[in-house]
């Protein structure tokens, strides 16, 4: 037990070093001096990038909630391994790939990167929300049923708050993994911090390599914190509970 | 209350979990229906509320088929209890106990009086339990809990499915005491699920015992072990149903019909036990060996006379060889 607390806190202090290290190196170096010296398209590509995961993690929220509470019900449960390979088979093309597809269908600009992004996204929500409901007690519902409860009643009232945690944790990881991916829509012409890295890249000019990534990492960890904070208003405290027994 | 008119259910053409059964649920009854796994028992009990369907036969509750109302108001006005609470995890305990009540549309004032005179019944402070969530509780109180939520909207029926089935022996004989007691005040039309014979004896007024779907016997706890109908009955019950029968009656029985020993004042070792102790442990007690001399006393305490296993022998014997046979009252 001791010895564990003490391994994670070394690896937790290294870590902690390694980051104070880089910025040290980052701003000794002046690599973040193009955030300010161009902060209009700084603030431009940051705007792009918001966008970007904002509009394709809302159209995906729209549809794979809906989508798995629609396949958890009874009638629609024959179509589960459809929709459900469907799905999988959207995730298991690379991005890269998702992208490149896209442009043939779409042409290249924004549409295309937030559609790549919303396919990109849709599995992870719409898994958590079938996983969520699916591990309901089964008996909880049968009381439910046998209490006189209408079937939306059931949903509202028991299956999608007791499956609440499951599918906001499924948004957190679709919204945090989007963030990332949404660099990629430079390649698109999608606009986005990614301009910077990739910039970057191709002019070996860590100056606007380090101002693209530095945000986008920032972005993701925010965000992450935002929805952990939103998971613990929403998820009701009885269920958390037992989640973390 | 509960009439079964040659109810029967038959799944997916052949397997047949229910062959024509025909009993009635009088007013205010609990009706135990009994039998080994597999028997139909739970499906005969679901089969009230519709959850699950009717494929032939009727169901009358109050006067009305059950085919006639509709599905949700039926379920509404009907009690369930299920073995493992089904208590909602992710609403408060005042919450789960006034679901039905809620979906009736009763006043905040009206629910909040409901839940804590109910509360009151299981010996339970709403105040202090009200705002807690169902983990918080321990099993014994979730199950009592999940007994309330049923009487909640004061159903004149309820359906029990093995509701103290999950608890350990000793919280589940204080539940059955306790629910047995409510049941005097609350006098319900009970149909209650069990596989243990001993839970059927004590709470049953009368019990169905089922077998392949079908009736073997439907009588009150005493006739069914004493006269058991057929060989299935007689050995479900097992060789010992002599000494379960002795669980229906208590000291007072016994002083009724063959009246009690007189005691002795001088034995030194000495130890009393009130009149409406059942017959079955006072039996382990003479047998324990715990007292040269055990005297019955009344609520008062005043010594009625004193037991021994003689006497509960002789009781017995008039139990089962009948009820005809002019005994001596002494």
């Amino acid at each position: 037990m001791n010895t564990k607390k003490v391994v994670s806190n070394v690896v937790r202090y290294f870590v902690y070093a390694l980051v104070i290290l880089f910025f040290a190196w980052a701003i000794k170096n002046q690599y973040f001096d193009y955030m300010f010296s161009q902060s209009k398209t700084f603030l431009l590509l940051l705007k792009q990038h918001l966008q970007l995961v904002f509009v394709s993690s809302i159209l995906a929220l729209i549809v794979a909630v809906p989508a798995g509470i629609l396949i958890t019900r009874k009638q629609f449960r024959r179509a589960e391994w459809i929709v459900s390979n469907t799905v999988n088979f959207g995730q298991t093309i690379p991005s890269l790939a998702v992208l490149a597809l896209m442009i043939s269908i779409l042409g290249i600009g924004f549409k295309t990167a937030i559609f790549a992004l919303f396919i990109y996204s849709l599995l992870p929500i719409y898994r958590n929300t079938v996983a969520g409901i699916d591990s309901i007690d089964e008996n909880l519902i049968d009381a439910a049923r046998g209490m006189g409860m209408k079937p939306y009643q059931i949903l509202f009232r028991i299956e999608l708050p007791n499956a609440a945690y499951s599918i906001l944790a499924g948004i957190r990881t679709a919204v945090v993994l989007n963030i990332g991916t949404a660099a990629l829509a430079y390649v698109v012409g999608g606009g986005g911090l990614g301009v910077w890295i990739f910039t970057g890249i191709q002019l070996f000019d860590n100056g606007y390599l380090i101002s693209g990534a530095i945000p986008v990492t920032i972005l993701a960890i925010l965000v992450d914190l935002l929805l952990r904070l939103v998971e613990r208003i929403v998820v009701p405290k009885g269920t958390k509970q037992t989640l973390e027994m | 209350m509960i009439t079964f008119d040659h109810t029967t259910k038959t799944y997916e053409g052949d397997v047949t979990a229910v062959k024509g059964v025909d009993f009635t649920v009088e007013k205010g009854d609990i009706v135990v229906l009994l039998g080994p796994s597999g028997c139909g028992k739970t499906t005969l009990l679901r089969m009230v509320n519709r959850l699950e369907s009717i494929t032939d036969g009727k169901i009358i509750i109050d006067g009305q088929d059950s085919m006639d109302l509709n599905q949700i108001e039926l379920r509404r006005k009907i009690g369930y209890v299920i073995q493992s609470n089904g208590l909602f995890p992710n609403m408060t305990i005042e919450e789960n106990v006034m679901i039905v009540p809620d979906m009736l549309g009763w006043g905040k004032k009206e629910k909040k009086e409901r839940f804590n005179k109910l509360m009151e019944m299981i010996g339970l402070s709403g105040d202090k339990f009200g705002k807690r969530y169902p983990h918080e509780l321990s099993g014994g109180q979730q199950q009592r809990i999940g007994v309330i939520r049923a009487l909640a909207a004061d159903p004149p029926v309820m359906l029990m499915d093995e509701p103290f089935g999950a608890l350990d022996p000793i919280i589940r004989e204080k539940i059955q005491d306790e629910f047995l007691q409510i049941q005097r005040e609350v006098k319900k039309t009970i149909l209650f699920v069990s596989h243990d014979i001993d839970e059927a004896i004590k709470m049953a007024d009368k019990i169905v015992l089922l077998r392949g779907g079908e009736i073997m016997q439907y009588d009150t706890p005493s006739e069914m072990l004493v006269r058991p109908k057929s060989e299935f009955v007689y050995e479900f019950f097992g060789k010992d149903r002599a000494i379960k029968s002795l669980s229906l009656h208590t000291i007072e029985n016994l002083k009724n019909i063959i009246g009690l020993a007189e005691f002795d004042e001088s034995i030194p070792d000495t130890k009393t036990i009130n009149i409406h102790h059942d017959l079955r442990n006072t039996l382990s007690m003479l047998l324990n060996q715990e007292a040269d001399q055990v005297i019955v006393t009344d609520d008062a305490g005043n010594k009625q006379g004193a037991i021994t296993i003689d006497l509960v022998q002789k009781y017995l014997h008039y139990e089962i060889k009948g009820k005809t046979n002019v005994v001596q009252k002494g």
